[in-house]
């Protein structure tokens, strides 16, 4: 690892303008996060609850520089076959039943075969690290992984280099950008946030979800994205299972100017307030709390 | 600055950091030192986004974070908006209060937060400052606050928002809630410069110390004011979700169960039959019965009901949850939190629909244990785990021993949740030690003691 890698970002302010080219609309935390995650070369641990755009932060930084996106998914039993690298072992069969064949046989001629690049099949951990062009490494929904998982992370995000027994150690040529993403199911190890900036994603503020929802859905016009913003916030602030998240804000302005509704009145909120809210209990305290009906 | 001097005030804040329990450790000051050089030190908000990505590493440390990292890199020094140069001790001169609550309301209908801002600053220096005694403290936020009486705009403002439109629906809660965040932030504003100033003319450790919060999970259940019971409210669902994932690991590490034969053979196949990994059926989990048995007379009532919608939101992780509810009488309440159920609403409509009070309100064990005990005597069985919950102070009636006993000896487990301090017990009316010596009886004085008890309740 070379250490003198050229830098993504000159400066903060330089991510937050070309996130914004990008549409997605950063606060001035978010950027700098971003800024010295690339400088520090380390890893960025975004948390915060569902549909802040933590998957989109990552999505938005490879577009911007111009950088492949390698994903791994993480879910409950997701292991090192599935993380890291896998050896084909069908493969490896057959060209044993070949070399059989053809009379080539012996231990030292098949382990030079069989445990060969040819043989290797690199999940998304490996990919990133031997990727030689610039590279954005999202590792989504940590916290669904098991906590082995984090081990396996750890010497990949801390030296960005895996090691496989039959072949050596393969290091970065170029190191990848690096976002982790965690809803806080469960709190992950110290060993691994060690290793990362920790970024909180919250809710943003009204002005800004408001430039958010009128950057995607401009159809809605500046005084209904107004009006929604402040609804969902009103929203936020009562005690719900599931608070509204920007991903709901967005959705419910689509479902506005599908219905052509050009104003939130209560009739408009009580027709759609499915959209925001998704549990039943949820949907009837708004109802009285913010008398709907 | 020079760079000793930049060192040093992160060394101080670092270790004021760690004072104030947020775990910030060798490495994570390493970085943070990196930090600095990375970024634009002339950029206040990059300053602190550069320090928080570093040393903060969970949501519950960030507070007592910005609380410190404005005291020790303070917005502005001395006074800023320059009305009161010279001589502090000297009056500056009757300030126009008419004038700033004018200003206020604009302010208030606004979302430029760097403006109320500073406001806040110029408020706290033109009426926050009492002509002080050397060694006294000086500056107060309460006569910020009751000067500008924010409270008392709300009613104009709220015409100015709803501009017409008729008062009662929905758009007056969304424009009352609008001011209250508003006020809120004036009032957040308006603290830090007081601590601030106060820093600036006395020691900013000590300032620290005495302005620092505890941390979310360590507020008192007993002492937590009206708006701390409700933020804990709002973290039942999440605690309750990671208090079940957390139990579905330790699940799954334990022992797996029997072979899965066909699962184990068809596996087999990729492997030329010969079964390399062998698959077991998951165990059985053994779910038991929980039984809630719980004081819900004022004096913990906040307690009570938190813990009701914790055991509530781990409904799946039981067979079973029922809930009792008593004050000097016992009352069924399981069907308020049935699932779907809205937990702050089943908890408002607990007192009012059960049947908890026969005389004055005040806690009666030894009866309340006597109705539970005849009016469900199937309630508490072998496979039952019982929880009582309250805090034993029984106004010197009867403690109903004999009867408690009896429950315990029918449950599988039985604990006894006191959010009294263990000093506590015993003193005064409090009979906690005398039941202790029939049930395991537990101190759960705030969050996060309760969640390390209900993670070793649960099953594995």
């Amino acid at each position: 690892m070379g250490g003198v890698q050229t830098p993504l970002f000159a400066s903060a302010a330089e991510v937050g303008e070309r996130l914004a080219q990008a549409g997605y609309l950063a606060d001035a935390a978010t950027a700098t996060t971003v800024f010295l995650a690339d400088r520090l070369g380390k890893p960025l641990l975004v948390e915060g609850p569902a549909g802040v755009g933590k998957t989109e932060l990552a999505k938005a930084v490879a577009t911007v520089t111009g950088s492949g996106l390698v994903r791994l998914q993480c879910y409950e039993g997701i292991d090192e076959a599935r993380a890291l690298y896998e050896w084909d072992y069908r493969k490896q069969l057959l060209r044993l039943q070949v070399d059989r064949d053809a009379g080539e046989t012996g231990w030292d001629v098949e382990r030079g075969h069989i445990f060969s690049e040819e043989f290797l099949l690199a999940r998304p951990l490996l990919e990133a690290i031997r990727r030689t062009e610039p590279t954005v490494l999202l590792i989504d929904e940590t916290d669904k992984a098991d906590v082995e998982v984090e081990g396996l992370l750890l010497e990949v995000l801390s030296d960005f280099q895996v090691t496989i027994p039959e072949l050596g150690t393969i290091v970065a040529e170029r190191r990848p950008f690096v976002v982790l993403t965690s809803n806080s199911t469960r709190e992950l190890t110290e060993a691994l946030k060690r290793r990362c900036l920790y970024l909180h994603l919250d809710y943003p503020d009204a002005e800004r979800e408001r430039a958010i929802v009128l950057e995607r859905v401009p159809e809605v016009g500046e005084q209904l994205a107004d009006q929604l913003v402040r609804t969902v916030r009103a929203l936020r602030a009562m005690e719900l299972k599931k608070a509204p998240s920007i991903a709901e804000s967005i959705d419910w302005a689509r479902t506005l100017v599908t219905l052509g509704l050009d104003t939130l009145d209560a009739e408009a909120v009580r027709t759609t307030l499915g959209v925001v809210l998704k549990h039943a209990s949820d949907a009837a305290r708004a109802t009285t709390e913010l008398k709907l009906s | 600055m020079s760079p000793t001097g930049l060192l040093g005030t992160l060394e101080g804040f670092t270790a004021a950091l760690r004072e104030a329990g947020v775990p910030a450790g060798t490495s994570e000051v390493l970085d943070a030192t990196r930090v600095l050089g990375a970024i634009d030190l002339l950029d206040r908000s990059q300053l602190r986004a550069g320090l928080a990505a570093t040393l903060v590493k969970r949501p519950l440390h960030r507070p007592t974070f910005d609380l410190l990292f404005d005291l020790w890199w303070p917005p502005a020094v001395g006074d800023p908006t320059g009305l009161t140069a010279g001589d502090p001790s000297e009056e500056p001169g009757e300030p126009d209060v008419e004038a700033l609550r004018d200003e206020l309301r604009r302010l208030l209908l606004d979302d430029d937060d760097e403006a109320l801002r500073r406001f806040a600053r110029l408020a706290v220096s033109q009426l926050g400052h009492l002509g002080a005694q050397p060694g006294r403290q000086s500056w107060f936020t309460y006569r910020v606050l009751r000067a500008l009486s924010p409270e008392t705009l709300i009613a104009a403002l709220l015409d100015a928002l709803l501009a017409g439109e008729p008062r009662g629906g929905l758009a007056e809660q969304v424009a009352r809630q609008q001011l209250q965040e508003r006020i809120a932030a004036l009032r957040a504003y308006v603290e830090a410069e007081v601590r601030r100033r106060v820093a600036e003319e006395r020691d900013r450790d000590q300032v620290a110390r005495t302005s620092l919060p505890p941390l979310a999970d360590q507020v008192d259940f007993l002492r937590a004011q009206r708006d701390e019971l409700a933020a804990m409210r709002r973290t039942v669902q999440p605690l309750a979700r990671r208090l079940a994932s957390r139990l579905a690991a330790r699940r799954r590490l334990g022992r797996a169960g029997r072979l899965d034969i066909r699962r184990t053979v068809r596996a087999s196949l990729g492997t030329g039959g010969v079964p390399v990994v062998t698959h077991h059926r998951p165990r059985r989990v053994h779910k038991p019965e929980l039984v809630v048995l719980c004081d819900v007379s004022g004096s913990v009532a906040g307690f009570a009901h938190f813990t009701l919608m914790l055991t509530a939101a781990l409904r799946e992780q039981f067979s079973r949850v029922r809930a009792f509810a008593f004050v000097d009488t016992c009352d069924e309440v399981t069907r308020l939190f049935g699932p779907g159920a809205d937990l702050v609403d089943s908890v408002r409509r607990l007192s009012r629909e059960a049947d908890l009070v026969r005389y004055d309100g005040h806690s009666d064990y030894g009866h309340s244990f006597r109705v539970f005990a005849d009016s469900w005597p199937d309630a508490v069985g072998p496979k039952t785990s019982l929880l009582v919950l309250g805090d034993a102070r029984t106004n010197y009636r009867d403690p109903g021993l004999p009867l408690l006993k009896g429950l315990v000896d029918r449950s599988r487990h039985a604990y006894w949740l006191n959010p009294e301090p263990r000093r506590e017990w015993g003193s005064g009316d409090s009979v906690a030690d005398r039941y202790g010596e029939v049930i395991e009886m537990v101190e759960c004085r705030n969050v996060a003691q309760l969640t390390d008890f209900v993670g070793r309740l649960l099953p594995v």
